[in-house]
């Protein structure tokens, strides 16, 4: 009842509204609102809606930005339907999403056969932006997150044997893991051979950890999202097995540590996009308001989120003219824009040519440890 | 090369325990299945939920400072409650339409709830709280969690308390009169309608009890989580001779040791092909289930 009625009141505001000011400016946004990574979904949106609102204080060309947000529940198929209804439903002018590379690569063809851009935030995996010239990322990609973690279990945590436990269910977590093993296999170290792996909302990994703990490495790469590695660390750790676990981005989420339990986080380590602890002042202000406006601090996806808006605004400004081919030639040209997690260049292969972080996993949230630069 | 043999063994009881635990949950669902089939031959899609509904139900509770011993049975009666509550609004209208539309009923009560559960509580998973201090206990090389401990301990104590309430109460002898033939069991002057009723709360009550375990077991709930449990345990039932009691919980039993076992040995990823190429296999050789034939004692 309340959303009927929300609905009405929306759309008779609408009405109204249009007869007096000039349409919105249509972005559609695809996110996991609900589903195993509901937490990415809400942090992108919360960031893009931050960010919105000082967009809209002063409108692009006059006009103000309307942000359309579809829930694809974590799921591929959804994500294609989402981005089919934004695109040829509500005819918007771009589509902001998704988090999980799975996801995006899902509704990538999609945008790209309709000529209407698409940026994702946060999706990783290298082939997302391979499907097309419509299709950008703010983020960078797994051929570096990956690299960084391999350096950082050769050279700072001295491992020799390494071993992976990947999500067969994710485009991320399967390509992130190809990186490491190439990586960590060209600084000297082993990756050890037999396959771990687990499906995406699979609780039960004690069968598994009782069969990687015979190989006995010396740090395990865990490129997963975060709901299975809460319980894979919570069940390594009452298992005894004490070595650390190193993930991506897919781990940075307030869930992971309620899932892990603080004996479970302890001593792991993760790359990732951005570090509320940044003294950066820029970095200080988003998170101060961020926290003010949301009650949290800000993980990874909120910065993604926050930056993928403005600088789709930004793409939005300096077109020549508001339609799909313009603002897709505006997006592939933005070049030093500095936004929260770093400066934003999109490439030739229109990824984003940024810095990764690595942070330690702790109780009482993600601590920072180090800046690597591309 | 010694040392490796002994890991084998090892390994191999550690994963037979891990079936077991695992086991254990399945074979509590699928009793819920089979008893609602063996009464009124309606293989009930809902009963995962019923499961769900439990594990919520328990981490609420406890989330709320009801020690676990309390939150136990209030979730397992909240879930019997909630599963008669279903049977005499949904089911009891349709009973006689036949059984397909009862099955399609079914089905859509189970994703009614699943969704049902995504909008009111939010599809995230909700990490549960710790309700028991979970320790480890060591065999040589072999380890057992106090909670699966609990588990297999809840598990084996619920299934004793079934067979008995089946085969030395009246209760339960009036179940089977019902589940033999329907009305003759009604002439005999047994109210058939309470003893399907009756038959709902157990079988639920028992998923339930499943779900609050699961919950503190992988300490994590969600609206969707009886989706592939329940699956699993519908595997499970057919497996053990769908109707068949002490089927279920063999059939259960069975299914969560070949899974750790593929995953032990193998690989993850043709787990379910596998647990499933199992259930074809025994189904081809023996198509009533394993138990199919001799102990015929439906409820």
């Amino acid at each position: 009842m309340k959303l009927i009625s929300a609905l009405i009141a929306s759309l008779s505001f609408l009405s109204v509204f249009s007869l007096h000011a000039k349409a919105d400016l249509k972005i559609g946004a695809v996110f996991p609102m609900t589903g195993p990574i509901a937490t990415y979904g809400q942090e992108s949106v919360n960031g893009m809606r931050m960010a919105l609102e000082e967009i809209n204080k002063t409108g692009i060309k006059g006009q103000k930005i309307e942000l359309m947000v579809e829930d694809n529940k974590g799921e591929p198929v959804e994500s294609a339907n989402s981005a089919r209804k934004l695109i040829h439903v509500n005819k918007v002018l771009a589509v902001i999403g998704s988090v999980a590379s799975s996801n995006t690569l899902a509704q990538a063809p999609i945008a790209q056969e309709a000529k209407v851009p698409l940026m994702t935030p946060a999706s990783t995996n290298p082939k997302v932006t391979q499907t097309g010239d419509f299709i950008s990322r703010t983020c960078f990609t797994d051929d570096f997150q990956g690299v960084v973690m391999a350096k950082f279990a050769a050279e700072n945590l001295k491992a020799k044997n390494a071993a992976i436990i990947v999500d067969n269910s994710s485009d991320y977590s399967k390509g992130l893991a190809k990186v490491f093993r190439t990586e960590f296999t060209r600084l000297g170290g082993k990756v050890i051979d037999t396959e771990f792996s687990y499906q995406q909302k699979d609780t039960d990994f004690r069968t598994l950890l009782q069969k990687m703990r015979r190989v006995k490495p010396d740090v395990v790469f865990l490129p997963g999202y975060y709901a299975e590695v809460g319980l894979i660390l919570k069940q390594a750790r009452e298992m005894g097995i004490s070595v650390s676990f190193l993930g991506g981005d897919g781990w940075d989420s307030p869930t992971l540590q309620e899932l892990a339990g603080p004996e479970g986080i302890k001593n792991n380590y993760i790359s990732s996009h951005f570090s509320p602890d940044d003294k950066d002042p820029k970095v200080q202000n988003f998170v101060n308001e961020y926290v003010k406006r949301y009650k949290q601090k800000p993980g990874a996806m909120a910065a993604l989120g926050y930056d993928a808006m403005l600088v789709m605004a930004h793409a939005m400004t300096n077109a020549k003219a508001l339609d799909h081919e313009n603002l897709k030639n505006s997006i592939n040209s933005t070049k030093n824009f500095t936004g929260v997690t770093g400066n934003i260049t999109i490439d030739g292969d229109r990824n984003a040519q940024k810095s990764a972080v690595v942070l330690e996993t702790t109780a009482a949230g993600n601590v920072f440890k180090q800046k690597v630069n591309p | 090369m010694d040392e490796k043999l002994a890991f084998f063994f090892w390994d191999l009881g550690q994963y037979l325990l891990n079936g077991l635990a695992q086991g254990s949950i399945y074979a509590l669902i699928a009793l819920g299945y089979t008893m609602v089939y063996g009464i009124i031959r309606l293989i009930n899609f809902a009963h995962g939920e019923f499961y769900m509904l439990g594990a919520f139900l328990g981490y609420f509770l406890i989330k709320s400072g009801t020690p676990f011993l309390v939150a136990l049975p209030i979730a397992m009666v909240g879930s019997g409650l909630f599963a008669v509550l279903v049977e005499r609004i949904v089911y009891r209208p349709i009973r006689h339409a036949g059984r397909i539309p009862a099955l399609i009923t079914a089905l859509g009560v189970s994703l009614f709830l699943q969704y049902f559960g995504q909008n009111t509580v939010g599809a995230d998973p909700k990490p549960f709280p710790s309700a028991i201090a979970n320790e480890t206990y060591f065999f040589g090389e072999l380890m057992v969690t106090k909670i699966q401990l609990i588990i297999m301990g809840t598990a084996l104590f619920l299934m004793l308390f079934l067979r008995w309430l089946v085969m030395s109460t009246k209760i339960g002898k009036a179940m089977r009169a019902t589940s033999y033939n329907h009305q003759a069991a009604e002439l005999m002057g047994i109210d058939t309608n309470s003893i399907i009723s009756m038959t709902f709360f157990i079988g639920a009550s028992l998923a339930g009890a499943a779900g609050v375990l699961v919950g503190m077991y992988y300490n994590t709930v969600e609206p969707m989580m009886g989706l592939i449990p329940g699956l699993k345990a519908f595997v499970a039932a057919v497996l053990g001779g769908i109707g068949i009691i002490p089927g279920a919980a063999l059939g259960g039993l069975v299914l969560g040791v070949a899974e750790n076992l593929v995953v032990g040995f193998w690989t993850s990823t043709y787990r379910d092909a596998v647990a499933f190429a199992i259930l074809i296999l025994i189904l081809l050789v023996k198509p009533s289930g394993l138990l199919g034939k001799n102990t015929r004692e439906k409820v």
